[in-house]
């Protein structure tokens, strides 16, 4: 499904590369979990595949379902089936949560030739979806993620992702600055989303989100490179002993 | 003091363009009166300190520059709303597209028809704020209204009125000059709404004198017209009495030069007013200058002001904004807020603010603040990010921009009015 091979980037701003061949594959109906200490990469990789301006990308590639990702344009990559969860979901003052979600499903939806959602069948599509979630209809209606606690803003990420159903969804620290329930929550409406069709990339600093959305393939990062990749036990490897040991392995 | 010889040549060529209506003695010297103070202060040029950021050129000369109609095709604004409609055409009542002037606790009368009677309460009104607004600032292009305005409605209120009075404004000849004034008397307990919409004509001067007595609210939804090429200076002189209230929206797409100023007195206590300003400017097509000139003036205890303009301007569009509270002595408690903010798309496009504060009282709460913006990148990389096309989550956050301004009209059906349109416009803009 997403095929990274050998993916160079810098930053455009200055000299100074992050990535510096990365290369992985998420098969669909899979989830790859990618672990790392600070600075190793891991949202920059999650950026420059959603498609964010201040990036070069220097050597490699990167392609969801056989289409070139990164010679898209952010919204094209959406209405391909990408869907970032942002680490820090970006307030959006006067532009109200569900107009904004009504206007992004009937853009992507226009974009691959498919009919607009009417405003009734949105409503109740959101409705089911937010329930789940412990959404309320207030924080539907105000503007997108303004006043939202932390765990309001990831709920509102994960929201966005099941009224989107997006083939790959890419989660960037989902599970910073969550409480336990809030990543029960969370865990549970990414869970729901699992299936044969869908792949996913969770990247995280811990193992305990792992506890909830079981991956079935866990990947080790580190200056800008995989160094490591195994099964859900590398993550209770790196809970137990720190980055340290593994990265002294590999050096 | 003698005027310079530019402004004097300035000022005589547009009197000899123009002729005094004949009327009732008190109109006769109200309008004698007028032609006198305009040779005394003298139009305005670019040298004058307030049209510093707005040249008043095609605005004093003697013929009106000409404008282009309007070619689009769309619905008139508040099509959908229960309303009097009162319709002129490049500046002429229009009896054939008005309705009946006859609703329950208002009277409507002509100004022509006024300013023709010996006795009337407009002679108490007529002229006379636009006098008091004079003071600091010369405002001479309302004393010209005063002098030579033909025609215009003079409205007066005794109780809550039950849908709003729409003044529709139609261009007809691309070379019409209108001037047009006129006097809303809200009395104690009185409530109207009084909209306006349309460009009027090739050049507009329009004076509204607006008098709301104790415990009175006058209501106020503007759009002013599509033709790009039209011109518009526009006056709303306002005097608010005790626990009275004044709301005041604009909404300006196009239009060559605009300028609107609102001269606002609030001298009874506890009076609150608010002046809102949306402006959608794009020089692509013809030039874009708008113009908010706001002058509020606290003479009371505990009155509110709150003055929320915003401008979103591309392709060489030009915005300017001055804004002045003056808190006079003994007006404590005051609350006055003033935001004034600029939207720019692109680098060719400019805006100058000029907020003003003076206050002579010693317990009051002023603030003000001016910013000037390009799109925020990460909002819109945000939008992207989940499918939305780059033209079409600019347009959400233009209209997100706007929505401060736009919160401000209280009733909520003129609230989604001007909020529809403004999406139809963006739509239409962007589809080509």
């Amino acid at each position: 499904m997403l095929e990274i091979k050998n993916l160079h980037v810098k930053l455009e701003e200055e000299d100074k590369d992050i990535l510096k061949g990365v290369d992985l594959s998420v098969e669909a109906g899979k989830v790859h979990a990618i672990m790392g200490p600070n600075g190793s990469g891991k949202s920059t990789l999650s950026y420059v595949l959603s498609g964010r301006d201040g990036y070069e990308v220097t050597d490699g590639s990167a392609s969801l379902l056989g289409e070139d990702l990164l010679e898209m344009d952010p919204e094209d990559r959406a209405a391909a089936g990408l869907f970032l969860a942002f680490q820090y979901p970006v307030e959006i003052p006067g532009v109200g949560n569900m107009t904004f979600l009504r206007t992004a499903l009937n853009a992507q939806r226009k974009a691959r030739g498919e009919d607009e959602v009417s405003a009734g069948d949105f409503l109740k599509l959101v409705r089911e979806k937010a329930k789940a979630l412990n959404i309320d209809a207030e924080m539907l209606k105000r503007p997108v993620n303004v006043g939202f606690s932390g765990g309001e803003k990831k709920r509102n990420e994960i929201l966005q992702m099941a009224v989107l159903e997006p083939k790959m969804c890419i989660l960037d620290e989902t599970d910073s600055g969550l409480d336990v329930d809030a990543m029960k929550l969370v865990s549970e409406g990414v869970n729901a989303l699992r299936d044969a069709g869908r792949g996913f990339l969770v990247i995280t600093h811990y193992q305990r989100l792992l506890d909830h959305i079981k991956p079935d393939v866990v990947h080790i990062m580190a200056d800008g490179r995989i160094v490591k990749t195994g099964g859900p036990d590398l993550a209770l490897e790196v809970e137990q002993n720190g980055y340290a040991d593994i990265l002294g392995e590999v050096a | 003091m003698a005027l310079p010889q530019a402004k004097l040549d300035l000022t005589e060529a547009r009197l000899a363009a123009l002729s005094l209506p004949d009327g009732a003695g008190w109109a006769n010297a109200a309008r004698a009166d007028a032609v006198a103070r305009l040779r005394a202060m003298g139009l305005p040029t670019r040298r004058d300190e307030y049209w510093k950021f707005t040249s008043p050129e095609t605005l004093t000369r003697a013929d009106a520059p000409r404008a282009a109609l309007f070619d689009g095709d769309e619905t008139p604004l508040y099509a959908g709303i229960d309303r009097l409609k009162i319709v002129f055409v490049d500046g002429v009542f229009d009896a054939d597209q008005s309705d009946d002037l006859s609703l329950e606790h208002v009277s409507i009368e002509h100004l022509a028809d006024v300013t023709a009677t010996d006795i009337h309460w407009a002679r108490e009104l007529y002229g006379q704020l636009e006098i008091a607004g004079q003071d600091p600032v010369d405002r001479p292009l309302a004393t010209l209204n005063t002098a030579f305005a033909r025609d215009g409605v003079v409205i007066r209120v005794t109780g809550k009125v039950e849908k709003p009075i729409s003044l529709v404004y139609l261009h007809a000849s691309e070379n019409s000059d209108a001037i047009l004034h006129h006097l809303v008397r809200v009395e104690a307990g009185g409530d109207v709404t009084v909209l306006e919409n349309g460009p009027a004509a090739a050049r507009f001067n329009k004076v509204m004198e607006i008098s709301v007595a104790d415990g009175a609210a006058f209501h106020h939804v503007r759009a002013q017209g599509r033709d790009h090429e039209r011109r518009a200076v526009t006056h709303m002189f306002a005097r608010l009495g005790r626990e009275s209230t004044y709301k005041s929206f604009t909404l300006t797409a196009n239009g060559v030069l605009t300028r609107n100023e609102h001269v606002i007195e609030l001298t009874g206590d506890d009076a609150v007013a608010h002046v809102a300003g949306a402006a959608m400017g794009d020089g692509a097509r013809a030039e874009f200058h708008h113009d908010d000139t706001v002058f509020i003036t606290h003479d009371a205890e505990r009155c509110e002001s709150r003055q929320v303009f915003k401008k979103v301007l591309r392709n060489g569009a030009e915005g300017v904004f001055q804004g002045k509270i003056l808190v006079k002595p003994g007006a404590q408690k005051t609350d006055g807020y003033q935001i004034s903010q600029a939207l720019m798309l692109d680098d060719e496009s400019s805006f100058q603010g000029k907020p003003e504060l003076e206050i002579y009282a010693d317990d009051v709460v002023c603030s003000h603040g001016s910013t000037t913006g390009a799109i925020d990148e990460t909002a819109l990389y945000y939008l992207r990010s989940r499918g939305v096309p780059a033209d079409q989550a600019t347009d959400l956050l233009v209209l997100a921009f706007l929505a401060e301004a736009i919160d401000e009209i209280e009733d909520a059906r003129l609230q989604d009015d001007i909020r529809t349109r403004l999406q139809e416009w963006l739509e239409r803009r962007r589809q080509g």
